[in-house]
Order: C-alpha cells, then sequence, then structure tokens
C-alpha cells in the first residue's frame, strides 16, 4: 500500500500538533453574543408588531438579561487577547474585510441599546425605581419619544450580532469545517431558539408561554434542517471538507455532538414542547434549559472541531 | 516588486540551519520557530521517495491572515511582504486561525509573530538569514519583477510547486521539484 509520512521539525505551542489558539472564552462569548441577539431581536419584532401587551415577558423583562450577557461575553474576548492592552485598536480601525472588526464595531452598538431598552423597562422590575436626577428623565422621555426607532437599531443590529459570530469563523478557509456560509444562518437561529428559551423560562403567563413553545419548535427545525443542510454541502464538497464532517459522522466528536447538540439540545426540548402544546403538563424549566445548553455547546463543539480539521499538504 | 522564494526540494538535505539561524537572526523565543523542515516520505518499501521542505510563511498574494485582521496589524509591506505590526496587533489569534500553512504563532510577549523574509537584512542588500547561511544554498530569494534576480532565474530553468493551491492563497514561497 502506497503510504505517506510526514515528519515536520515545527512544535510551535497552540499550534502544533494542531492548532488551539481559541479556549473557552470565544465558544463562551459566540453563545452568549448569540443568545443576547436572539432575545433583543424577539423583544424589537414583538413591540414593532404592537404585541408589546400579549408578550410582555418577552418585550419588558427577558431583555433585562441582554446587556449580563453581552458584558460577560465581552468580558471573555477580552479574557482572549493575548496582546491586552492594545485592544483599543480595534476601535481606531475600521476593516470591511474582516468580520471581527464589523463585530467590534456591532457590539459598540448594540450593548448600549440593550442597556437603554432595560433601563426604559426598569420600572417593571422595580415599581419604586426613582432616576433622581432630572436630567436622567429627560434623557428617559427621549428615548421613549423613539422608541420604535431604538427599536428598529435593536432588530438590525441584532441581526447582525446574531449572523456575524457564524460568519467570524467562516471567514477562514484555512479551517474546512468553519468554512461554510450555513454556519452565519445556523448560529442566528440557535441564538434566536436560546433567545426565545429564555422568554419561556421567565414567562408566567400561560399564552405568552405556549407562544414561545411554538416559535422555539420553528426555530429547532429550522436549526436541524441547516444542520442537515450544513453536512450534505460538505460531503459533496472537497476532500478536506469530506473529512472535516467526517468527524461528526464516526469520527472523535460523533458522540458529542450528536448526544449534546442534536439529541439533549434540539430533540427531546421539541418532543417536549411539543407535548406541552397538546394537554401534557411539562415543567417548562427542562425544555428552555435544554435549549440553551445545546445552543453553547453547538458553539463548544463547533469551535473546538473546527480547529483540529485543517488542509494536508 | 514582487518578493518570493524558492527552496529546491532535491538539493535540501533538512539540516534545520535555515532555522536556527532564523531563530539567532530575529531573536526568536526559545521553543518557537519562524520557519522550519518537513520531510515528507512516500512510496511502497523499497520504493520510497524523500522531499524535504524548509517551510515558512508564504506571503501570500490573497493572504487571509491580512483581510481577517480586525485592526490593520496583518499587512503587505514593501515587495508584497506580510507583515505584522506590534503596535497595532491585539492578539486576537484571527489570523493564526486563518493561515492554512500555520506559519504564525503567538509570541510570548502577547503579539503575533512570524517570518518577514528578513526585510530588515532586504532593506541592506542582504538575503533572508535562511538563504544566506543555507550550505547547500537550496534557498533562493528576489524579485519575481526582476528577471535576472535569482529567484526568477531558477523558476524559469525548473519546475516548481507552491502549498495547497487549492486553498486560494497565491503563495509566494515555491518549491523546486
Amino acid at each position: 500500500m502506497k503510504e505517506e509520512i510526514l515528519v515536520s521539525g515545527r512544535m510551535n505551542d497552540l499550534i502544533d500538533p494542531q492548532l488551539n489558539i481559541w479556549h473557552w472564552e470565544i465558544p463562551l462569548y459566540l453563545f452568549l453574543g448569540g443568545m443576547a441577539a436572539g432575545i433583543l431581536c424577539i423583544a424589537a419584532v414583538y413591540y414593532l408588531r404592537g404585541r408589546e401587551n400579549d408578550y410582555k415577558t418577552a418585550v419588558r423583562i427577558t431583555p433585562f438579561l441582554a446587556p449580563i450577557l453581552l458584558v460577560i461575553g465581552l468580558l471573555a474576548l477580552f479574557a482572549d487577547l493575548r496582546h491586552k492592552l492594545f485592544f483599543w485598536q480595534l476601535y481606531t480601525n475600521i476593516r470591511l474585510q474582516s468580520p471581527m472588526s464589523w463585530g467590534a464595531w456591532t457590539l459598540m452598538v448594540i450593548t448600549p441599546v440593550s442597556f437603554i431598552w432595560s433601563a426604559l423597562h426598569i420600572k417593571d422590575i422595580f415599581p419604586r425605581w426613582d432616576w433622581k436626577f432630572e436630567w436622567l428623565n429627560e434623557v428617559e422621555s427621549f428615548f421613549i419619544k423613539h422608541k420604535k426607532i431604538l427599536a428598529w437599531v435593536m432588530l438590525v443590529y441584532g441581526i447582525i450580532l446574531g449572523i456575524y459570530t457564524g460568519i467570524l469563523l467562516s471567514a477562514f478557509n484555512a479551517r474546512p469545517l468553519w468554512n461554510t456560509s450555513i454556519l452565519g444562518p445556523l448560529f442566528l437561529a440557535s441564538g434566536l431558539s436560546a433567545g426565545a428559551a429564555a422568554t419561556l423560562l421567565i414567562s408566567k403567563d400561560k399564552a405568552e408561554r405556549k407562544q414561545f413553545a411554538r416559535v422555539d419548535l420553528v426555530l429547532i427545525g429550522i436549526e436541524l434542517f441547516l444542520i442537515i443542510h450544513m453536512f450534505m454541502g460538505f460531503l459533496a464538497s472537497t476532500q478536506v471538507q469530506i473529512d472535516a464532517v467526517n468527524m461528526f459522522l464516526g469520527g472523535p466528536f460523533t458522540m458529542s455532538f450528536w448526544i449534546f447538540v442534536v439529541i439533549l439540545g434540539m430533540i427531546i426540548p421539541a418532543l417536549l414542547e411539543f407535548l406541552e402544546l397538546g394537554r401534557f403538563y411539562i415543567p417548562v424549566i427542562v425544555p428552555a434549559i435544554l435549549v440553551i445548553f445545546g445552543s453553547m455547546m453547538l458553539r463548544f463543539i463547533i469551535v473546538y472541531a473546527g480547529q483540529v480539521s485543517r488542509w494536508l499538504y | 516588486m514582487r518578493y518570493a522564494m524558492a527552496v529546491d526540494t532535491r538539493k535540501c538535505v533538512g539540516c534545520s540551519d535555515c532555522v536556527v539561524a532564523c531563530q539567532t537572526e530575529n531573536n526568536v523565543p526559545i521553543g518557537f520557530c519562524r520557519d522550519w523542515v518537513v520531510e515528507v516520505m512516500d512510496g511502497t518499501y523499497p520504493q520510497l521517495e524523500i522531499e524535504i521542505r524548509s517551510e515558512r510563511c508564504n506571503h501570500c498574494i490573497n493572504a487571509p491572515c491580512v483581510r481577517c485582521c480586525p485592526t490593520g496589524a496583518s499587512h503587505f509591506a514593501e515587495g508584497g511582504i506580510v507583515l505584522v505590526d506590534r503596535n497595532k496587533c491585539i492578539g486576537c489569534g484571527a489570523c493564526i486561525a486563518s493561515c492554512p500553512y500555520d506559519a504564525r504563532y503567538p509570541h510570548p510577549a502577547g503579539y503575533v509573530d512570524k517570518c518577514t523574509f528578513c526585510l530588515h537584512r532586504i532593506k541592506e542588500g542582504l538575503k533572508p538569514a535562511c538563504a544566506a547561511v543555507c550550505p547547500t544554498k537550496c534557498i533562493y530569494f528576489g524579485d519575481l519583477d526582476d528577471p535576472n534576480s535569482d529567484v526568477s532565474v531558477v523558476l524559469k530553468k525548473r519546475k516548481s510547486k507552491t502549498l495547497i493551491p487549492a486553498a486560494g492563497t497565491k503563495p509566494q514561497l515555491y518549491f523546486l521539484i
């Protein structure tokens, strides 16, 4: 049998024997950013459609999670940087070809917007809240007057945030597993699904919970379709991409991906939500937590597996 | 101007002198390297063939690292040489993940480091350290736009290949076969 043995003298830390440059910080941020994007998009859509009173939790309460998730995500991103004191260079440069640059500028918009949106609804959580200073009251009434514009900004930048977390990875043609444009929509769908699950978790209103179980069900369906679509695309592509997808079809990531992401993160919660829509009583915490967990595992597995996949030469 | 390098895989003996010369010239931290030697053995015993390559950054024309860099720290310098500006690099690792040749490494000081084709030596009219020190003179360096440069002459005479042309990076490190 014809064989090939490759011996390399290179042994750079974090590069060899296989790339390990990104650890838990990046997938954690991709998950938190995606979930925050999902929460904000859902809030903006229902607000703009005038359904604020039907879905109070989704529009007014769940968005309080978004700034918290974004700040934790930003701290994780900062922890990942190796030349930390130069981080401000992100904001003195605009690089249109770099998804990471897009992401940095998107976060610069969506993070303050998420804080403002939460501040506008703070009286829902603390009824006796008082801004103390007159000018803060004026700022609040300014944003209440322009809430529609704020919601549109939140929707557009929420979608960009949700998609870019996938495009960030798909821009790397050096890692065949990441190099598919499906990752953008897949991460957006997964983020929206986690956002819907957050409302499912928090809401005490039965009708609202039913609605979000339905929304989540549709999103899980879209996710499953995109995953199958992605795998089919890989299998019909070049050898390196066939090798990449085989990591999930019998290779080292098979168990973790199918068990944690697909079965626990999608199929079981979809089944439970389906039963809940029927006559059965399901403790809503179970499918919601499972969806959020699956959404996180998807990021972790894709980021780690992507670093293993490579071109051979 | 278009700097390029050609390595003769039939003359290279894999002594790693280029590696040590680079580490010394460029003060590469212990345990890291900007260039390295790869030996590929293939065939069926006893018909075996070995190819030895001295590899480094390919200074691609369509460099994914330059495209992905969020701050513009990775950039094209004169002659198409891909450089990292240490005072702009935030150490995010995007360029490292984007390189199909894994030619970059995170410097312990935080920024990302890689082969510079010894631009500081080229400016003084010298060859890159690896090419200057090679005992079998198997590394050719020069300007592809100059038909009389070492690299243009040898690439005209000999058959050559680049690494992973399918990745679309248009590498400028040639291997004579």
